[in-house]
Parts: C-alpha cells; structure tokens; sequence
C-alpha cells in the first residue's frame, strides 16, 4: 500500500500573517502557537472570516506567516506535498474528469506509486463508501454540492495522506450524510491512524471528533482557548448524549457566540442603530 | 427525440428559405433594376457551371488551404505564447501594450507593406494570415490562461503532483477550451483578412475569382464567391464546435 507512512507533527510558532490589500494591511492571524502531535485531532472553531482558512493553508504550503514559524516536522513548511492531504473548503473537484478519475487522479499520479492493479480496487471502495457509485462514470457538472464534496473528501482520503487538513468538509451534508461521514472518518483514523486538523463551525462536530479544541477570535484570527476533549476513541454516537458532552458543549459554544458577537460590532458599529 | 431533431432542423433551415424568399421578392418587387441581382435559381446554375468548367473547387481549395496553413501557423505560436503571457505575470507587463498595439491594427491595413516585403505569392498570403491568426489567438489565450484558479493546481499539489504531472494533467485540461475559441476566433479573422488579400493580388482564390468578375461584371460569378467564402466559413466552424462539443463535455453550457 501506498501510504506516505511516518510519525508527524506541526507547531505554529507564534504565527502572525497580514496581507496586503489596497486597502492596506489587512491582519489575519495574530501570535498564534500551538502544536499538533502524531494522533492528534485538532478541531478549530472560529467565526466566520475570522482566518481559519488562511491558518491552514500556511500549514499547507500555500500561504507564508509574515512572523513566527510554521514547522512541520520540525521543519519550516516550504510548500505543499502529499503527506498533508488538504480537503479545501471549495472542494476542488476537477470538472474536466469524470467521478471516478477524480479519485483515481492521486492514485494515478508518480509521486504515490499505486499499482495499477490497486488502483480499481481502491477507486471502487471509496465510491461505494461515500455513495457515488452509480455516478462513477458522470462528471461533476451532474452532481449536487454534497456529492461534489463526497467526492472532494473521497479524492484526498485514497491516496492515504498520514496527515490530513479539512476545511469544513462536511459543511455542504444534510445532518444524516454529515453523521455517516463523521463516523466513517473517525473509523478510518481508528485503523490508520492519522494526524487531522479540521475547520468547523459546528461546535457539536468539534467535540465529537476532536481530541482537543482550538477556539480562535473574530479577526484577526488569536487563540481564544485550548480545550482538551476528555473523551476516549473509540466514539460513537452515544457519546452525544452524555451529560459532559452537553456542559462542555454549552462552555463551547459561550466562546463562539462572544467572538461573534465581537465580529458583528466590528461589522456594524455600537453607534448604528436598527 | 426524433421529433426534437425534426424540430431542430426545420428551425435551422427556416431562416436560409426565408432569405431566398426575400432575395426573390426583391427582385419581383420592381423597386431594383433586376439585371443588378440575379435570381437565386441563376446563381444556382451558375454554380454548377463554374464547378464543372471553370475549375471552382481549385478557386475553394486555394482559399481553404492559405486559411488553413495560417491559421494553423498561427494558433501553433500564439498558443505557447499566450500561454506564457497568462501565466507569467512579468511577461504580461512586458509584451502587452505591445501586443494590444499590434492586435488593434487591422491586418488588411498591413496588405500593402506585405506585397512590398513579400510579393504577391503564396508567401505573402501566408503573412498576412498568419499575422491575423496570431494576435487574435494571442489574446483569447492570455485571457483565458490567466483566468485559470490556483485552486486546481494547489488540489493537484497537495495529492503528489510533481510540476510536470501539474503542466500535463491540470494545466492542458484548462487550456484546451481555450485553445478551441482561439482557433475559433482566429479562424473568422483569418477568412475575412484572405479574402481582402485575394482581392488585391491573386491568381486563383475565391478572392480572387470575385475580383476578376467585378472587372467584366459578371454578378452572378461575384455571387457564388460570395455564398462560397460564407458557406466554407460556416462549415468550417460548424467543425470545429462538434470538435469542442466532443472534446468539452465536461463543461457546464447554459444551452444544451
Ligand atoms: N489572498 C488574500 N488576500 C487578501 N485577503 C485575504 C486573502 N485570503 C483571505 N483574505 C481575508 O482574510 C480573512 C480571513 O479569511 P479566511 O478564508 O482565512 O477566513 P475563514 O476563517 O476561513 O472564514 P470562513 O469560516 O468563512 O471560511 C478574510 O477577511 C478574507 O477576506
Ligand atoms: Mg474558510
């Protein structure tokens, strides 16, 4: 098999990253360290524009920090490979390929060495899992925005990455889909073992996933508060029921409603009235 | 099904009977010196006879080719050109007022420095097409290149693509639409600019059958060029948009 195999961890070393707009500098990230060990789950949880996005993709490979480090592996991140597989917010799916060659594209691709032998086989179980077998051979033109991010998650779980980004990925789902795709991913990391960094805005997905939560700010992006997730994996979906879920559920969510509250003044000044 | 493609093609012929129709009508309608338009049916005849005695379909081939050669010189050079231009942001800075310069000048405003340069053979023809197939390819190819999202390349980066696998399996996809639109443009430029070379200086072309018939006033010779050059063009694209419908099924169309 094919995985890019290896213990890995990142840090952000008091990470700040400002762009330039025509307007200015614009901050996004502010001073922001923390680190993300081999078989962590991280789950960030932040309001909306607030830099979440940008914070991944320097991680990624995509965006350089203004100041501070950002180190994986110990070393500062020069750009993107495969061993951090990226599930982007806007899915990405390659219009000109058809359902099953999206899938098939890592696989296909030098650097992953599939057999292509394999290759079918894998295509074949992702497209069953993720419900897109009867449109293996459709381009994506034909499939709604849930499918499109099934296959975008589909595409980045087959070539097997150790160390997986997700930007909201089951954001697009209705609740029943959403379920099945978060207890599926916490199946795959009960037997592969991976190192996730997850961008979500739902407070209940962060603890239900996440072994610690990394709540940020409204703009620019600092940390708010570092919560461990005191439940043990294997989870299931009972864990929702229980007592400590709903109080810690509650505190979350007190820190997401303040920092938003904080990003509509920001919006909207004290002094306009409605 | 079969009802729609009865449909289709019925719509499609509509407007050609209603021109004949029309191009009768103004003649019967006496406001015109009929011997100033000949009837659609004499045209017609006239047609046959020139493809039959006259050699019309050398006239058509002539044309054809020069179009062809030129525009597929052209798009061969506009083609890497404009895709460096939309991709390297400094060689858009670099060569765009000068290209936009070029591409505003007509190419049939370039005729007579080409016969100076080049003479009145197939050269010259080939220049002048060429210069018209180019910088309109030129264009729709920068625009459309730099138009292309990171997004693609980055999704393809972080599965493994090395930058060679990005150029082959991501890039080229993304391009070929719009290498298809520059053919396409470049083609409808190419014809216009042949046809106002032939006039000025060929031997044979339909150009310059066209010519030579408005020396001795034969109409109906000057009407079957002009239908010809509409129906070559016509069919040409035609072509060239199953070609894209084959090759682009992938795209989201507005009109299916
Ligand atoms: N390349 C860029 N240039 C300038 N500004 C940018 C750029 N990318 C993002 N921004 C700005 O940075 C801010 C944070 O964007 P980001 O995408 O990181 O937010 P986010 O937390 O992911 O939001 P959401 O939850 O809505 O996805 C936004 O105000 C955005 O306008
Ligand atoms: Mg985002």
């Amino acid at each position: 098999m094919s995985a890019i195999g290896g213990i890995h961890n990142a840090r952000f070393d008091r990470v700040s990253l400002e762009f330039d707009t025509p307007k200015g500098k614009l901050r996004v990230v502010e001073d922001v360290s923390y680190d993300i060990n081999d078989g962590d789950f991280i789950a960030v949880i932040g309001p909306s524009g607030c830099g979440k996005t940008t914070m991944m993709s320097m991680l990624a490979g995509f965006q350089k920090p203004t100041t501070g480090k950002v180190l994986f592996d110990g070393q500062p991140v020069k750009g993107p490979g495969p061993e951090r597989g990226v599930i982007f917010q806007e899915y990405g799916v390659f219009p000109w390929l058809t359902v099953k060659d999206n899938i098939a594209f890592g696989l296909k691709l030098r650097a992953n060495r599939v057999p292509v032998a394999e290759r079918d086989y894998i295509c074949e179980h992702y497209l069953e899992l993720m419900g897109l077998s009867d449109f293996a051979n459709s381009y994506p033109k034909h499939l709604s925005g849930g499918m499109r991010q099934r296959l975008a998650i589909a595409r980045a779980y087959a070539v097997k990455p150790q160390f997986l980004l997700m930007d909201e990925p089951f954001g697009a789902l209705d609740a029943q889909t959403r379920a099945n795709m978060q207890n599926l991913l916490l199946r795959v990391l009960g037997t592969e073992g991976k190192t996730v960094m997850l961008i979500t805005h739902s407070v209940e997905e962060a603890i239900y996933l996440a072994s610690r939560i990394v709540v940020v700010t409204a703009r620019p992006a600092r940390i708010k508060e570092i919560i461990d997730v005191p439940f043990s994996y294997p989870r299931d979906e009972a864990l929702q029921e229980r007592p400590e879920f709903g109080e810690l559920r509650s505190h979350i969510r007190e820190l997401v409603m303040s920092e938003y509250r904080a990003q509509q003044a920001q919006i909207r000044p004290a002094s306009f009235s409605e | 099904m079969n009802g729609s493609v009865a449909r289709r093609f019925l719509l499609g012929l509509a407007p050609w009977v209603g021109a004949v129709a029309l191009w009768y009508g103004v003649r019967w309608s006496g406001f015109v010196n009929v011997s100033l338009i000949p009837a659609p049916h004499q045209v017609a005849a006239k047609f046959v006879e020139l493809l039959l005695h006259e050699g019309l379909l050398f006239d058509v081939f002539a044309s054809t080719r020069r179009v062809f050669l030129g525009v597929m010189l052209g798009i061969l050079v506009a083609v890497p050109v404009g895709f460096l231009l939309g991709w390297y942001r400094p060689a858009r800075t670099f060569a765009d007022p000068m290209i936009n310069f070029f591409r505003a000048l007509p190419p049939i405003a370039l005729i007579p420095l080409v016969i100076v340069y080049f003479g009145v053979d197939e050269l010259a023809k080939l220049v002048i097409l060429f210069y018209a197939s180019f910088f309109a390819g030129v264009i729709v190819m920068y625009e459309g290149v730099s138009q292309i999202t990171p997004l693609y390349i980055r999704v393809a980066q972080t599965l493994g693509a090395g930058e060679f696998e990005i150029f082959r399996k991501v890039i080229i996809p993304l391009t070929v639409p719009h290498i298809l639109t520059a053919l396409r443009v470049a083609l409808g430029v190419a014809w216009a600019t042949l046809v106002a070379s032939e006039l000025i200086a060929a031997q044979r072309g339909l150009g310059a059958m066209i010519q030579n018939a408005s020396t001795y006033f034969l109409l109906d010779v000057i009407y079957v060029g002009i239908i010809c050059i509409g129906f070559i063009a016509l069919i040409m694209d035609l072509i060239l948009r199953w070609i894209s419908a084959r090759l682009l099924v992938w795209q989201e169309r507005a009109v299916v």
